[in-house]
Order: C-alpha cells, then structure tokens, then sequence
C-alpha cells in the first residue's frame, strides 16, 4: 500500500469519511457548549441535556414516535414478509406482476406524493364512510407501515431467494403441513432478515418527518415534527443535546449487537468443536 | 453480523411462535375472520396473497387514483377545498366535469416550469458530484482487506441510522454566517468577513450529496468486490498501464453500479423537501418545495395533485431509462 495511486484512494477515503462524520461530531461537540449561541464556543457544560429531559413537548413527541414506530416495524414486517413469501415462492398467479410493481413503488416514490396521496385517500374515506374520524395517531402508523412493508419486502426476499429450498421440500416431502414449514423451518432460517427488516421499519417511521406531517391531524406531533418546527427557527442547543442522545443510542445498540454476535459466533464454533470430538 | 446468533435466535423464536399462532387461531374473534375469508374462498395460500394485496390497494395504488381525481377538480373554498369530479342529478343524469386548469397552469406558470428544472438539474449534479466522491471511496474499499472492509463498510451504513433531519441540521451549524466554518476560517485569518454558505444553492448541493452519499457507494462497492482482479493482472501482464486498465476494465465492470448508485441519489434528490427547506434560499426551487408550499400555505389542493401527477411522470420516465441504461449495461 505504498504506491501513489493507492495513497490517493486512502487520502480520499479519509477525506470522505471525515465529510460523513464531522457534521456529526459537531453536533455532539456544541452540545456541550454552555453558550445559547450554538455555534460560538463558551465553556463545557451540560445544562441543556437539562433542559431537554424537562421540555414536556420534545418527551411527548418522542414517546409517540416510539408507539408509532413499535406497531408501524409490526404491521411492515408481517406485510412485507407475506408478500416476500407470494414473490418467491408461490409461483406465477394472477396480478402476480402488479403485486410486485406494488410492493417495490414505494421506495422510489418521492415522499411528498406518498403523503400527499394517503391523505387524500383519508380525507375521502372520511367523507365517504365517515371512518377514520380525523387524523393523527392510526393514520400516520397505516401511512408509515405502508411505505415500510416495501423495505421489508426487499430485505426478506433476498433472503428468501438465497435460501437453500432443499429443506422445505424436505419437509414438504415428510409430510409437513405448508403453514408448519414456514414456521418451524423457513421462519427460523429468514429471521436474520425479520430482525433487520424490523429494525428498518422502525428506524424509518422514527425518522419520517414529509409523510408524517401530510397524514397527522392537530394533536398528534411526532419527534421529527417537533424537532422541525423549531429547527426552522435556527439552532437550538436542545436539538444539539437530543442528537447527541440519538447518536448514543445508535451507536450503544450497533456495539450491543456486535458483541452478541461475537459471543453467539464463539458458541457455535465451540458446539462444531464438541461435535467434532464427540464423533471422533 | 454472524448469521449463527441470529439463528439461535429465530429457533427460540419459532418455536415458541407455533403454538402461539396455533392457539390465536382458537380465539373466537380471529376464527371468525378466518371463517370469513374461509367462505369467501380465502384460505391458506389466497388468504397470504390476499391480505398485502388488500392493504397496498388500498394504502398505495387507491390513493393514486383520487389524486389523479382531484387533479381535474375545481378549487373550492370549503371542507375538503376541492369540487366533485361527478354528479348525479335528481333526473339521474351523470355529469363528470373534467378540469384541466391545473395543468393549463402548470405549464402557464413558469414557476412550475423552473421547479421541475431546476429540481433535475440539482438533482443531477448532486448525483454527479456523489459519483466523483463516492468512487474512489467505494474502490479503496473493496480493495481493503477484509477486517477493515467490515468496519469500513459499518462506517458507511452508520449514519442511516441517526437522523435525517438531524444530519441535515448539522450543516446549518456548520454553514451559517457565524456557523463552524466561518468562524475556523476568520479566527484563522484567512478571510476577513464571513462567507455566505446558507441559504444558497450550495448549501443545498452540500445536503443532498452529504445525505446520499451511501446511497452512492454501497452499490458501488458491491460492484467493485465482485470484480475479479486477475483481469487487471492479466491486462498489467500484456503491458497495459494502470490507469488504461481502470479505464477499460475497471469502470466499464463497475457500469450496473454506477447505473443503481447514480438512480438511487437522482430519485430522491428529485423530490427531496427537507434539504432546499432547511438549506435553501428563497430562490432555490424544488419541486417537492414548491408541492408542499401549495398544499400547507395555499391550500391549493387541485394544484397540488396536478404538480403530484407531473412529477410522477417524470419519476416514471426516469425509472424507464434506468432500466434501460442498465440492462444495456449488463448485457455482455
């Protein structure tokens, strides 16, 4: 790795990666500033993680995004699962073709059509049959899980197409029901991808400010909401203190699943290992 | 992640799932849902097929239509602020009104005609300049060895986890007249008064490539990885230079990621709200700005939906050349 074009590629490299990080690490640095002035340093001080624990609004918003984001990663990845399952290994049916146009449109869809088209659809619906009565809570989880299940869909699907077939035909040829197969054998298989479809659904509807906003009604303001509301105002050393807890959380929960990883990778080598010496 | 963990995860899992769902089966209100279904021929397979059908029908496909619908309507002030489409007469007559004058004024308005263009030309330099920065990011990685690729690859993925709206917020601090930047560089010396970074087309281009940027490089590197590197000796071998061989082997090897990376920062980019909101002057016009500005500050529901339909067409027609450039692309 000495040679001048691979020098560059490091160069360029650290530089990139600086680029991604910095405006991160600023955010937690200036969240220690004591100054109200975000951005003019004035002593450390951690008096607006204070301040933020005590503002009613941002811990009001922030406990029903996680509501919303716990039942929206539920509904996505039952949905998006199923229609993993019709995909890959139903064969070809009817309306086939128009499912999976279905199911992978959402990701592409620029946010403000999904959110502007769902809140046409229940402003219709309310008119029509007088249901859901207003919005707020429900709409935004039905409209999050609908652009979320897509997410699933794709993730569970390529772990669907990868899998070996053999053993559900195995199970299949010994007499096990379809519903049984999925369960005791494709589901553990494909957890992997449930988990991390899980995880998406859920970092996604946390993190969804255009379609939320379209669908909520008065009443129900989600963290990303609120958190915009006042950052078009200008900075806001709360907004920096809850950054810095947001970023602390990722990180604890990417080391978390790292480590038991790790620990599960050492357990299984340690089970090859007794299986070996046992069948010696 | 090691696959074995989340293995010995999922067994648990299953096996407790089975007599659960076996015994959810039994509930009085779920067996007569299933009854339903039952009798209305949904079982088994159907009911799986059936129920995400039902629901993006419903939630994705139905909405389409009524903004299609409204598109054509009149703007009225009332609840909700748009006219019917159709009426039936006390005679029972069926009149349907359709109304192009949203699009007429779409096309009148050269505000529609500036958003739409400007939002492509934004949106394909934002995707040019994550290309040029992306590549050799992607390169050097997947040319890393295979510890520091994993971690590499983690750095990448990492920000899409914390917050959009927070990252983006981060360069208003970083950008602003007495922001980061500006106060390193006067305190260094180097400039005398600040310079004007937010509220510009810039800051903007600054935004979009900061957040998509990953979307750039994860496709480019999957590409990269799965070149084989004995081409590049074999052409080193019959005396090509290196930078020939990148040119003739590498990047053309490289075309389907290039293809997914640059589509998946053009999209997005396209309709993006957030960034030209947060970042951009009042003279920065974005099409997803302009769709939100009509529908929450003027109430203009049928414009709206007509800027909606338009911008559609134009994902469309993007989504059609994609799949073309890249089926030319992966063709040998």
């Amino acid at each position: 790795m000495s040679n001048p074009r691979s020098r560059f590629v490091t160069a360029w490299m650290c530089m990139g990666f600086a680029f991604l990080y910095i405006p991160i690490l600023s955010l937690i640095i200036y969240s220690f500033n004591s100054n109200k002035l975000v951005t003019v340093w004035a002593g450390f001080s951690t008096k607006w993680y204070g301040i933020l624990l005590r503002n009613e609004q941002i811990l009001e918003a922030a406990w029903l995004s996680l509501k919303i984001g716990f039942i929206t990663a539920w509904i996505a990845v039952v949905l998006g699962t199923l229609v993993a399952l019709c995909l890959t290994r139903f064969g070809p049916f009817r309306g086939r073709a128009l499912l999976s146009g279905l199911a992978t449109a959402p990701l592409v869809m620029p946010e403000v059509i999904t959110g502007l088209s769902l809140l046409l659809l229940f402003v219709a619906m309310e008119q029509a049959i007088g249901w859901p009565a207003g919005r707020g809570t429900f709409t935004i989880i039905v409209a999050h899980a609908t652009f979320a299940l897509a997410y699933v869909a794709v993730v569970v699907q390529s772990r669907l197409v990868g899998m070996d077939p053999s053993i559900e035909e195995a199970a299949m040829d010994l007499g096990a029901k379809p519903a049984k197969v999925f369960f005791v054998i494709t589901l553990p298989i494909i957890f992997p991808a449930l988990l991390s479809g899980w995880l998406l659904a859920f970092t996604l509807s946390l993190d969804d400010l255009v379609i939320a906003s379209f669908v909520s009604g008065p009443g129900a303001s989600t963290l990303p909401m609120v958190i915009y509301s006042k950052v078009r105002l200008g900075l806001s050393p709360e907004i920096n203190a809850l950054a810095t807890l947001l970023v602390a959380v990722v990180a604890a929960m990417v080391v978390g699943i790292g480590l038991f990883s790790a620990r599960q990778e050492k357990i299984r080598q340690r089970d090859i290992q007794m299986a070996i010496a046992a069948n010696k | 992640m090691s696959r074995a963990g989340y293995l010995a995860l999922g067994d648990q899992l299953a096996t407790s799932a089975e007599p659960l769902i076996r015994n959810l089966v039994r509930l009085a209100p779920i067996r007569i849902l299933l009854n339903l279904f039952g009798r209305l021929g949904l079982r088994g397979r159907g009911l799986v097929i059936f129920l995400p059908y039902a629901w993006l029908a419903l939630f994705f496909l139905i909405p389409f239509v009524i903004v299609l619908k409204i598109s054509f309507a009149d703007q009225l002030i009332a609840r909700p602020p748009y006219s019917a489409l159709w009426e039936l007469s006390e005679k029972g007559y069926l009149t349907i009104k359709l109304n192009l004058n949203n699009y007429r004024f779409l096309i009148d308005d050269a505000l529609y005609w500036k958003a739409y263009l400007n939002s492509v030309k934004i949106a394909f330099v934002s995707a040019l300049i994550c290309l040029i920065v992306g590549y050799p990011m992607a390169y050097g990685m997947a040319r890393a060895d295979k510890a520091w690729r994993n971690i590499l690859l983690m750095l990448v993925i990492l920000p899409f986890w914390t917050s959009f709206l927070l990252r983006v917020y981060a360069w208003i601090g970083l950008l602003n007249n007495n922001g980061i930047i500006n106060n390193a560089l006067l305190g260094l010396g180097l400039i005398d008064q600040p310079i004007v970074m937010m509220k510009t087309d810039f800051a903007v281009y600054v935004g979009i490539v900061y957040s998509y940027l990953p979307f750039m490089i994860l496709p480019l590197f999957t590409a990269l990885e799965k070149m084989d590197v004995t081409l590049l000796e074999a052409a080193a071998d019959l005396g090509c230079k290196p930078l020939k061989a990148f040119f003739t082997i590498t990047i053309p090897l490289s075309m389907p990621g290039i293809i997914a990376g640059f589509s998946l920062v053009f999209i997005p980019a396209l309709g993006e709200f957030v960034i030209p909101d947060l970042l951009g002057g009042t003279d920065t016009l974005m099409i997803g700005h302009v769709l939100w500005n009509e529908f929450f500050s003027n109430r203009a529901w049928p414009v709206a939906s007509a800027v909606a339909i338009a911008m559609l067409l134009l994902v469309l027609v993007i989504l059609y050349l994609q799949s073309r450039f890249q089926r030319a692309a992966e063709a040998p």
